[in-house]
């Protein structure tokens, strides 16, 4: 599913404040797997999100993400990429302020060019899933922070991506609200969804089926976990 | 999507209610002024080719000039110009000129004498003689104002004289100065109080003027309309209307037997310009031995034109500098729409993570950004057709909304919108999403 081979990031290449961020990472996940990153800040976990979030490109290596090399995307091409094959789910939520839950659900649709009718019953399918369901009109402001997150997630999954790329989702909520959100991970891994989650709680990873720990910019260790989820 | 777009776009402006309403302020302001110039310039050239109309353009003043006056083709209401009582324009001579005498005006003959050589293609030349300006016509108790006016059959014609009862001033009238009459309507109303028009024909009126009396046989009476442009404060039964009698009785108490313009009217089918240069070319050689006056002519077609011309550049010159406060306007959308940018920098970096292409959030925000001009454009129509109306109706003339003008504001406010949000949504399409992610 991710294919990443030899990625490098560096910042302020050719100048003496040459900074590289990922040095070489391989990085593979195969379909239905549930892998945690963790490392300290500063490890690099944040960039290598962003290049397999199509977001930015590695300044070497190369990545495929479900069999289709990304290198040589135009932006807009990339804006496809993300639209029909990620799902993101942010710390801070990034819910659109002013429009319901409902509305935010639907925004990947939009971007696909889904109609009206066809996009309110998924996402109101997918509100329910997540159950909020009875929350559908409200706006941002009118819900708590896990609720926030939970509309996130339905959101995540509304154009049926074929990876979730979570870049600490619990960071924001606290810990029994943060567990509740990885039970729905959990949840959704069961029904067969790739999820890359990004976080600093090694407790948090241990849920997960394997944990890939990164320490400045390099991939320290790999480990399968007992007992957690899908590996 | 567009109709999506536009539903986000009117959501974040209810957001922002104050903020959104400033901004159209100026638009507002702009294009209220646009309209409401163009409305009262409508209509008041509207009201002037009315007022001119009344005339008739086939008529042609025929004027005697100071023959060293250099009139080139300089429109005469760029000059100083009067009315002509007997139905035209003509030019006020210079105040250095000296005035014609006597027999420098042109005699009965010589106006008898022009309408025999143009028979034919004209339907007669029109004269009159104004008597006295504020006359009383009395009956008994009752009176009515009027001015007087020694005119001939032609003047029915040339100043589109409508009646009511009887009939006009005609040539027997004048060939045997009979004691007749024309009056108007409210003339009658003043005078005779109950009376019709046709009850008041055969009937005596006395006229009080310059310490004289006078009697006359009342022959015809006409349709009184109010003159659009006057703004009168003067009582019904006060208002003054002219009295026509036959020229020839006019003529016998005046010492003046000669006139100073007459107004010949063209016959149907004839062009007016080229006429109007034939008069002139036939006055030239009766007035050839007349060194210093000589006859010039001049059409209402002509002056008609220019005069609407003027008046609607006059209009146009106003509301171009109305439309600066416009250019004004459309900054202050563009600075907004920068705010707007700004603020919603991480809403733009999660709308790309999702798959929005630069496009998208382009047209998101130009969306905005046209909204925000058209609803300013729309609240400017209306307030400038109420203000346009208001002003109309205080200079009492007609009030005249060109659709076409209404329809190419909101379009042309639109571009505004399009043209100064752009480079604001623009400058949103090329975000860096992680940067705009980042973004606190």
């Amino acid at each position: 599913m991710i294919d990443a081979e030899n990625i490098t990031k560096s910042y302020f290449t050719g100048t003496p404040n040459e900074l590289t961020v990922l040095k070489n990472v391989n990085f593979h996940v195969e379909k239905g797997e549930f892998v945690a990153v963790v490392g300290a800040s500063g490890s690099g976990k944040s960039t290598l999100m962003n290049i397999l979030g199509a977001l930015d490109k590695p300044t070497s290596g190369g990545y495929a993400l479900d069999g289709e090399p990304l290198e040589k995307l135009s932006d807009n091409q990339l804006s496809a990429i993300r639209n029909r094959k990620i799902g993101f789910v942010f710390q801070n939520f990034n819910l659109i302020p002013r429009v319901t839950a409902l509305k935010n659900v639907e925004l990947p649709l939009f971007y696909m060019g889904v109609g009206g009718a066809e996009r309110e019953r998924k996402s109101r399918e997918l509100l329910e899933l997540v159950e909020m369901a009875d929350r559908a009109k409200h706006v941002p402001n009118e819900l708590s922070g896990g609720q926030k997150q939970r509309v996130a997630i339905a959101r995540s999954l509304a154009n049926d991506p074929a990876i979730i790329l979570a870049d600490e989702p619990t960071g924001a909520l606290d810990s029994k609200t943060g567990l509740m959100v990885m039970d729905i991970f959990t949840r959704i891994n069961r029904d067969g969804r790739t999820i890359v989650l990004i976080t600093h709680n090694p407790e948090l990873a241990r849920m997960a089926g394997r944990v890939i720990t990164l320490s400045d910019g390099e991939i320290i260790s790999d480990e399968r976990v007992k007992g957690g989820a899908i590996a | 999507m567009i109709f999506e777009n536009i539903l986000l776009a009117i959501g974040s402006l209810r957001a922002n209610k104050m903020r959104s309403l400033l901004t159209m302020l100026g638009i507002i302001i702009g294009i209220t002024s646009v309209i409401a110039i163009m409305t009262v310039g409508n209509s008041m050239s509207a009201s002037v080719s009315d007022q001119l109309s009344v005339f008739g353009t086939g008529n042609i003043s025929v004027y005697i000039q100071e023959k060293s006056e250099d009139t080139g083709n300089t429109p005469l209401f760029m000059r100083s110009a009067t009315l002509s009582e007997s139905g035209g324009i003509v030019p006020d001579s210079r105040s250095s000129s000296k005035a014609p005498d006597s027999e420098d005006l042109m005699t009965q003959d010589m106006i008898d004498a022009f309408a025999e050589a143009f028979r034919g293609r004209i339907d007669g030349v029109s004269q009159a003689r104004p008597v006295a300006d504020s006359a009383q016509a009395r009956d008994g108790e009752l009176y009515a104002n009027v001015s007087v006016y020694g005119v001939n059959a032609a003047f029915e014609n040339a100043n589109r004289i409508e009646l009511v009862a009887g009939r006009f001033i005609n040539a027997s009238d004048v060939a045997g100065n009979r004691g007749v009459a024309v009056v108007s309507e409210k003339a009658i109303q003043n005078m005779f109080a109950g009376e019709t028009p046709e009850g008041a024909l055969g009937r005596q009126l006395k006229t009080y003027a310059n310490g004289g009396i006078n009697v006359y046989t009342i022959v015809g009476v006409y349709k009184y309309t109010r003159s659009v442009l006057s703004v009168s404060s003067v009582a019904e039964k006060d208002i003054r209307t002219n009295l026509y009698i036959p020229v020839s009785v006019a003529m016998m108490d005046s010492v003046e037997k000669n006139f100073s313009s007459v107004t010949a009217v063209a016959a149907k089918g004839v062009n007016v310009v080229s006429l109007t240069s034939e008069i002139e070319n036939y006055f030239r050689s009766v007035y050839a031995r007349n060194e210093d006056f000589g006859v010039a002519a001049n059409n209402m077609e002509s002056e008609l034109s220019a005069i609407t011309n003027a008046l609607d550049q006059i209009s146009m010159a106003i509301a171009l500098i109305a439309a600066i406060s416009l250019l004004v306007g459309g900054i202050g959308v563009m600075n907004i729409m920068l705010v707007s940018v700004t603020e919603r920098t991480r809403e733009i970096g999660t709308r790309k993570a999702l798959g929005a292409r630069n496009s998208h959030i382009r047209l998101q925000f130009v969306t905005e950004a046209a909204i925000i001009a058209v609803i300013g454009g729309v609240i400017g129509i209306i307030l400038g057709v109420s203000g346009g109306t208001a002003l109309v109706s205080f200079l009492d003339v007609p009030m005249i909304i060109d659709p076409l003008t209404v329809f190419g504001t909101i379009v042309f406010s639109m571009c505004i919108g399009i043209f100064f949000g752009y480079y604001p949504a623009n400058k949103a399409a090329k975000l860096n999403p992680i940067d705009a992610l980042r973004y606190e």
